[in-house]
Order: C-alpha cells, then sequence, then structure tokens
C-alpha cells in the first residue's frame, strides 16, 4: 500500500492525533485514527462519503468531542474543546456544508469570525483586496443569500485565510471551482505552503490530490487504511484503497440516430429579469434537447445557471409560454407540478431544503414530489397516504441506487451528501421521466456514488428520455454529455459536439469569449 | 388645542407599554428564540411594580422590581428552552398561562389598595412652552426610556458586533456554533432582556397608565407586542410606528364611541388590530427585504452535538 509515513521524518509535526475515536450510539464513526501533518505540507484525506473523513475534521476543529485519543499540537497535548480553541490554535475551516449566515452579507460573515473589533468597512476592504490576490474575486456587500454555491465558497476560503491559521482545512474546495478557479486555489495553496503553512486537503477527486498534495491519509469505515505518497500512486490504485474495490468507470455508448430523434424539451427565446438586485438576467436562451442525448451546461457559478433551472423546472413561471417546451407542448405557463405531469423530472441543486426536506423521512419525502405523479399508486379513496406502497416504493429506489443509510427509513438529513443524492436522483429515475433536468448531480458527492449516478443518467438518455445536465464539474460534463453548451453572465452558447469540445474550448467560453457564437458552433438540435 | 396636545399624550401613554414589551421581544426573537410568555412577564411585572411600590411608597423602586421580577420570570423559559431544549411554543404559553394566574393570587391583598405613580417629567421652562412643552419635556419618565430604548436596540443590533453576532445566531444556529460562537449564552442574555423590558411595560401599566392593581391588567397587551414584532418584520423602528399607530387608533376609537358615532362598537374596537395589520403590511411589502430580517431560526430549539 503505497509508501511509508517516514516520507517527512526530517520536519516536524504540527498536528499528531493518535488513536482519535468518536461513537454516535453503536456506530463507531472513527475507529482509532493516527495522523500526523508535517509543517509546510499539503495532506491529503482520502475516504468515500461515511468514511468518517467529516467526524475526524470536526474533532480537529472543535465541533466534536472525541470519545478517545490523544491531539498533539507542535509537539504539546491540546484539548481542542470548541472552535475557538481550534482557532486560537491556529486551525482554519473551510466547511463543506458551508457554515456562512444567509441573510448577512459576505463582509459580515467574515467579521463574526475574525473576533477583532475592527469596522465592518475596513474587513470588507481587506476581504477585497485578499480575494482579488489569491484570485477569488469576492463583492463583499453582496447578501450569501443571493450568492451561489461556487461564491459562497469563496467566502469561507477568504474568511479562513483573513484568519491567518498555521493549519487549513479544506473540505472538498474544488467541487464547485472551475478549471481555471481551481488552479489559481491550488497557486493559492502552494503559496501558503512555501510560507509554512500545512494545510489538511479533503477530496475526492484523485487527479487533484495526485497534483498537489505531497502525502495522503486514507480512511475507510472509520479506520485509516493507508498512508500513502500520492504522487507514486495512480487515480486508479488511490479509488481502490478508497472503496476497497474497483470502481467501475463511466461508460457512454455513442448515441445514434439523434439528429432525427423528436426533441423532448425546448427552450425558445427564454429571457428573465433579474429577481434580486444581485441576480443574473437571462437572455434569449436557445435550447433543444433530443430523445436519447444527454446536454451539458457548463459555467463559473453564478452566471445564471440557477435562473435557468428555476425557469425550466417551473419554480418561476414565464410570460412566454412558449419559452419552455416539454414533449412538444408549450410549458412557459404550467407550475412545477404539472410539467411533471407532462413527463419531466427536476434535481435541484440544493439537496437539503430544496431537493428534500430534511426532517422527514425518505419515504415522506418520495412523497412530496411524487403524490401528483403517481396518485393512483401512492394515494387511495378520499385522499389517504397508501404508506405500505410509498415505503415500499421508497426501499426500491434505496436497493437500485445502492443508498447507504443506517435506517430502514432514516430522515432525509441524517443521510451524508452522496446518499442523499443518489436517493434524490433515484427518486426522479424511478419514474422513467422523459425530460430529466439535473442541477449539479454530483456536488459533493464521492467518486463511487457519482460514478452511480452518472450511470444511470446515460441509460436513462440512451433508454429514449432527453436529459440535460447543468453542472461546475467539467470532468463530469465530458464523461456525461454528448453535446455542452456553456452559460456566462446569463447567455447560453451553441452546444458543443463532445467530439469537438476541449477543456480550453469550453473553459475560454466559460471566461466569456463570445458567448452565443462558439467556433464550430453547429447546433446539435 | 388643549384638547389634541391630550389626546397625542393619552396615545403615547397606550403605545408606550406596547413598545416596550415588542422591543424586548424583538431582541429575543432576533436570537432566534419565540417567547409567547410576553404576556405573562407582562402581567408579571405589573403586580410585582405594584407592590414593590406600595409596600416602600417609591414609584421608582416599584419600576425597578418590575424589570427584576420580568427578567426573573423570563429566566424561567431560558432555562427550560435552552438548557432543557424544550418546545419553545408550549413553554411560552404555559409561562403566560403560570403569570396570570400567579400574579393574580399575589395580588389579592393589592386590590382596591391606592397606588403610587411615578410622576411626570417637569423641567421648568421648558415644560410649560406652550404645545411641545408638555409633548417633549411633559410625560412620565417610562416614556423617555421607551424612545431610548428603541434607539439603542437598533443602534445594538446594526452597529455593534455583539448584535451582529446576535442576528446571525438567529439567522443559523448551527452556523454560529461551528464558527465558535456561544449561541446558548447570547440566547440567555437576549432572553432576560426581552423578560425585564415585559417586565418594565408592566411596571408601566400599574404605574403610570393606571396605578392600581387590577388582575388580568395586562388585557392582552403581550399578545399584541408579540404581533407588531411579526408585522414589523423584526425591525425596530416599524416597531414603533405599529406601537405608535395601535395606540392612536385605540384612542380614536375611544373618542369616536364616546362621542355617539353610529358604528357598532365592537367594529370600533377591532379598529386598533386591524388598522395596526394593514399597515404593517403594506410597509413590509419588499419581500427581500423582509426575508433579510426574519430569524430563519426562530422557535427552533438548539442542542450543540458533542
Amino acid at each position: 500500500m503505497g509508501g511509508t509515513v517516514s516520507a517527512n521524518h526530517d520536519r516536524a509535526n504540527l498536528l499528531e492525533v493518535r488513536g482519535l475515536t468518536k461513537t454516535f450510539g453503536t456506530l463507531t464513526a472513527c475507529d482509532h485514527i493516527d495522523l500526523n501533518i508535517a509543517k509546510g505540507e499539503i495532506h491529503a484525506l482520502l475516504g468515500e462519503n461515511g468514511a468518517g473523513k467529516s467526524t475526524l475534521v470536526k474533532m480537529l476543529f472543535g465541533s466534536l468531542e472525541p470519545n478517545s485519543g490523544e491531539i498533539f499540537w507542535d509537539g504539546k497535548p491540546v484539548k481542542i474543546t470548541s472552535p475557538g480553541v481550534a482557532k486560537k490554535l491556529g486551525i482554519g475551516m473551510v466547511f463543506q456544508h458551508f457554515s456562512l449566515f444567509e441573510a448577512l452579507t459576505a463582509a459580515e460573515n467574515i467579521a463574526l469570525s475574525l473576533n477583532d473589533g475592527s469596522p465592518i468597512s475596513t474587513i470588507a476592504a481587506k476581504a477585497r483586496a485578499l480575494s482579488f490576490s489569491y484570485g477569488l474575486p469576492l463583492d463583499p456587500d453582496s447578501l450569501v443569500g443571493d450568492l451561489s454555491v461556487g461564491e459562497r465558497q469563496r467566502i469561507e476560503i477568504i474568511r479562513c485565510l483573513l484568519q491567518t491559521p498555521q493549519l487549513i482545512i479544506l473540505d472538498e474546495p474544488t467541487s464547485v471551482l472551475t478549471p481555471q478557479e481551481a488552479d489559481k486555489l491550488f497557486e493559492t495553496l502552494e503559496r501558503l505552503r512555501s510560507e509554512g503553512k500545512s494545510i489538511l486537503y479533503i477530496s475526492h477527486r484523485l487527479e487533484e490530490v495526485k497534483r498537489i498534495c505531497d502525502r495522503a491519509t486514507v480512511l475507510r469505515h472509520g479506520k485509516v487504511v493507508g498512508h500513502c505518497n500520492p504522487r507514486e500512486e495512480t487515480a486508479a490504485s488511490l479509488a481502490r484503497m478508497m472503496v476497497g474495490s474497483e470502481v467501475k468507470a463511466v461508460v457512454r455508448a455513442p448515441a445514434e440516430g439523434i439528429e432525427t430523434a423528436p426533441a423532448l424539451l425546448e427552450i425558445r427565446g427564454l429571457s428573465r429579469k433579474p429577481a434580486t438586485p444581485f441576480a443574473i438576467p437571462l437572455k434569449n436562451i436557445n435550447l433543444t434537447v433530443r430523445a436519447g442525448e444527454v446536454i451539458g451546461i457548463a459555467g463559473v457559478a453564478g452566471n445564471g445557471q440557477g435562473e435557468f433551472f428555476e425557469s425550466v423546472s417551473g419554480e418561476v413561471l414565464q410570460q412566454d409560454a412558449g419559452s419552455v417546451r416539454i414533449r412538444g407542448k408549450d410549458a412557459g405557463a404550467i407550475s412545477i407540478t404539472g410539467r411533471r405531469l407532462m413527463g419531466a423530472a427536476f434535481v435541484p441543486e440544493e439537496r437539503l431544503g430544496h431537493g428534500a426536506a430534511p426532517r422527514m423521512k425518505l419515504s415522506e419525502n418520495l412523497l412530496l414530489s411524487r403524490h401528483a405523479t403517481d396518485g393512483k399508486a401512492f394515494v387511495g379513496s378520499g385522499g389517504m397516504v397508501k404508506n405500505g406502497s410509498v415505503y415500499s416504493a421508497a426501499q426500491r429506489i434505496i436497493t437500485a441506487m445502492d443508498v447507504r443509510k443506517s435506517a430502514p427509513d432514516p430522515e432525509a438529513a441524517a443521510l451524508s451528501g452522496g446518499n442523499l443524492q443518489k436517493f434524490i436522483v433515484g427518486r426522479e429515475l424511478d419514474r422513467k421521466p422523459s425530460v430529466m433536468v439535473v442541477n449539479q448531480p454530483t456536488w459533493g458527492v464521492d467518486a463511487g456514488a457519482a460514478a452511480h449516478i452518472r450511470q444511470a443518467l446515460i441509460e436513462l438518455a440512451r433508454s429514449g428520455s432527453a436529459v440535460l445536465v447543468i453542472s461546475q464539474d467539467l470532468d463530469e460534463l465530458f464523461e456525461l454529455s454528448d453535446a455542452i453548451a456553456v452559460m456566462h453572465n446569463g447567455e447560453l452558447s451553441k452546444p458543443l459536439p463532445i467530439a469537438e469540445a476541449t477543456f480550453e474550448k469550453i473553459g475560454l467560453l466559460m471566461g466569456g469569449a463570445e458567448p452565443g457564437h462558439a467556433e464550430h458552433g453547429m447546433e446539435v438540435a | 388645542m388643549d384638547i389634541t396636545i391630550n389626546i397625542l399624550l393619552t396615545i403615547a401613554t397606550a403605545a408606550t407599554p406596547l413598545l416596550i414589551a415588542a422591543i424586548g421581544e424583538l431582541v429575543v426573537e432576533r436570537s432566534g428564540v419565540l417567547n409567547l410568555g410576553v404576556e405573562g412577564m407582562m402581567i408579571m411585572g405589573a403586580v410585582g411594580g405594584f407592590g414593590a411600590g406600595y409596600l416602600t411608597g417609591s414609584p421608582w423602586i416599584g419600576l425597578l422590581a418590575a424589570i427584576i421580577v420580568g427578567a426573573l420570570f423570563s429566566l424561567l423559559f431560558a432555562v427550560m428552552t435552552l438548557s432543557l431544549a424544550t418546545n419553545q411554543v408550549a413553554t411560552g404559553l404555559s409561562l403566560t398561562l403560570l403569570g396570570l394566574g400567579l400574579s393574580g393570587m399575589i395580588g389579592t391583598s393589592f386590590v382596591g389598595q391606592p397606588g403610587v405613580r411615578l410622576p411626570n417629567l417637569d423641567i421648568p421652562g421648558l415644560s410649560s412652552i406652550p404645545v411641545v412643552g408638555k409633548l417633549i419635556f411633559g410625560q412620565d419618565p417610562v416614556f423617555y426610556i421607551s424612545i431610548a430604548l428603541t434607539a439603542a436596540v437598533m443602534w445594538f443590533l446594526f452597529r455593534t458586533r455583539t448584535g451582529l453576532t446576535l442576528r446571525s445566531i438567529g439567522d443559523s444556529h448551527t452556523s454560529a456554533h461551528a464558527l465558535g460562537i456561544k449561541v446558548i449564552r447570547y440566547r440567555y442574555l437576549a432572553v432576560i432582556f426581552g423578560g425585564a423590558c415585559a417586565g418594565l411595560a408592566g411596571g408601566h401599566l400599574s404605574l403610570v397608565y393606571t396605578p392600581q392593581w387590577v388582575e388580568n391588567m395586562s388585557a392582552g397587551r403581550g399578545w399584541i407586542a408579540l404581533a407588531l414584532v411579526v408585522f414589523a418584520s423584526w425591525r425596530p423602528w416599524r416597531v414603533l410606528a405599529g406601537a405608535y399607530i395601535f395606540g392612536a387608533v385605540w384612542i380614536g376609537q375611544l373618542h369616536a364611541q364616546a362621542f355617539g358615532i353610529p358604528v357598532p362598537s365592537q367594529f370600533l374596537s377591532s379598529l386598533p388590530y386591524l388598522a395596526t395589520i394593514v399597515v404593517l403590511v403594506l410597509i413590509s411589502r419588499n419581500k427581500r427585504l423582509t426575508m433579510m430580517n426574519t430569524p430563519a431560526s426562530l422557535g427552533q430549539p438548539f442542542v450543540p452535538d458533542r
């Protein structure tokens, strides 16, 4: 199993963890974890969802109390009893599930974690300067509630950097960044390493880990299963270590006869005024998704993808009923339920609170989204809910998507992100919709679960449905799509057939080069 | 002219207890706690204030006692909901019921006794200026406290770091906890502040408004204060506007009834509620601002996972 821990004997350990254990009831989330982080290294923490990465990190940041084990900071034993203690030691954290306040501005959010008395305007100026110097531009006066996931993460990163920590813990930091943004983040991390700072880097993107990390610790089922030097490993060998078995590669059979297939989802001249002062207006968007194909929409976070999804799904109705057409019928003035009844299915970006009601059981969440489309199956005479059939349908989805959970029918919030996403996608796939629109299908989802979700989407398309995927993960779009369009500043480029698409071409369009006039921009339609 | 001034003065007196109780509850709700016990804390403040004033003969000691009794009574709510994480709605309701019953029991010997009244401000020279003199310099001390309190809460919530922290807890207690903010401690202080305000409002009733003890003398004002906070979308100056609109229409309809206007008195009596709600809904039309100001974690018990 790769190299050994001896690689960094010459450097002093900043953080040393011995036998850290945390149990929740009967579940041992972390089982005698050992971890050493040297000064000036980027250390990767790898593992599938539910492997115990988040629990371990929460103990290091003082949000959770370990049942047993020791933590040494700079060689001295420490008890990290609260995030405040962690911050004082010099540990900074960028959360995966952001700890931001939606009703406050970016600058206010940053001020809250700084604990110094300087006025908000000073902090805003500092944050703006720092964000530009690290290539993560940020408007400190914008309201977090109006920002996209990617922009929110920038706040988290800037907030952490402003505290000038010695150890920075990053939980899935690039999952919402463009390749260019990620490159800038890597430059930042390398700069921090050269300044002698240590970084604990949690990611499931193995190529990244190979690229920037000096060492890696791999967790599986709460136990350390190996330490290695990621540069000496292949992505496949790292994945095997994480999962414990081979990860199946996504297979995309070539799409045939798409040109003559019926158009199932058509967007015709869709425009939308900004709903809030910070929102992006949509400008004359045209797109056709035909039966059997997967179209991907790439773009930097916050370029109108959220607004576009809301318009297509029917969360926001259109003035012009013909601007969204489902299976050849005008749907622009029809509500979400109406559009579902026409054969469409939607998976929004936020899993908790939007895709699923956190405190309700999976079966109840299933009923919430499908009571209309599956009225006969789920609701009996007199409007009584058939709990038995809802429950068995939920179990069918859980089995089909391999959702891992701690109870037969747990609350949505009790599942890890990847497993909940598998359930939400599975809930829609189970209907065999003829139009499927998914926003960020695998955000924060581990390799195994992501491959599962992607394969399921491709298979849905090949069985004759139209699939539209909005994603900021370019690897994912290249894996999934038959053609990729790019959204920039509320405009959508023409889809580029996958055979012609390259990272560079898409990257340029994402940066705003000639939206709508992509070179070789032959419409797949 | 004198009639107008007198009407304005009675409006201020009617609005003051609502304003104080509502401003206190606003701070509590901004921290994410819903305390439905305002009515109970208010009546406890009223009986405590009257009792202390009656026994010592000093209305000032009475006022202080009202504040302390209100704060102590809210501490009961804080221990239940914050330390023991009980349901805030149920606990708040029982606090109101307990307050109404307990105050009646404590106050049996005070019924019919002459109370002491806080004297109005009287600044020689200034208070006798025609028209504005009495309005600006000649009211009861609690009126000035209520205005100062509103300004102070506004400044605290939106201009200080501690106020920002309090608002952040109301927005998301889990995020605040993740940042190392002491959620429970802030909420304790907010609830106690709210209790002290409700107590003070009660003291105003029994030491200024009608300086005597009558069972149930808060007469639903705690509930009106609660409604004001929500309809004012958790913004202090709107609470002030709401309290004064309510006070004005209240006094107005009393005069209208006295003049014998041929409108059913039940309708007139309901006017203050109606007018306040209509006005506050109209000024809260901006959905975005309302969303920004609504404490998202309101009423949810917080149990740190450790």
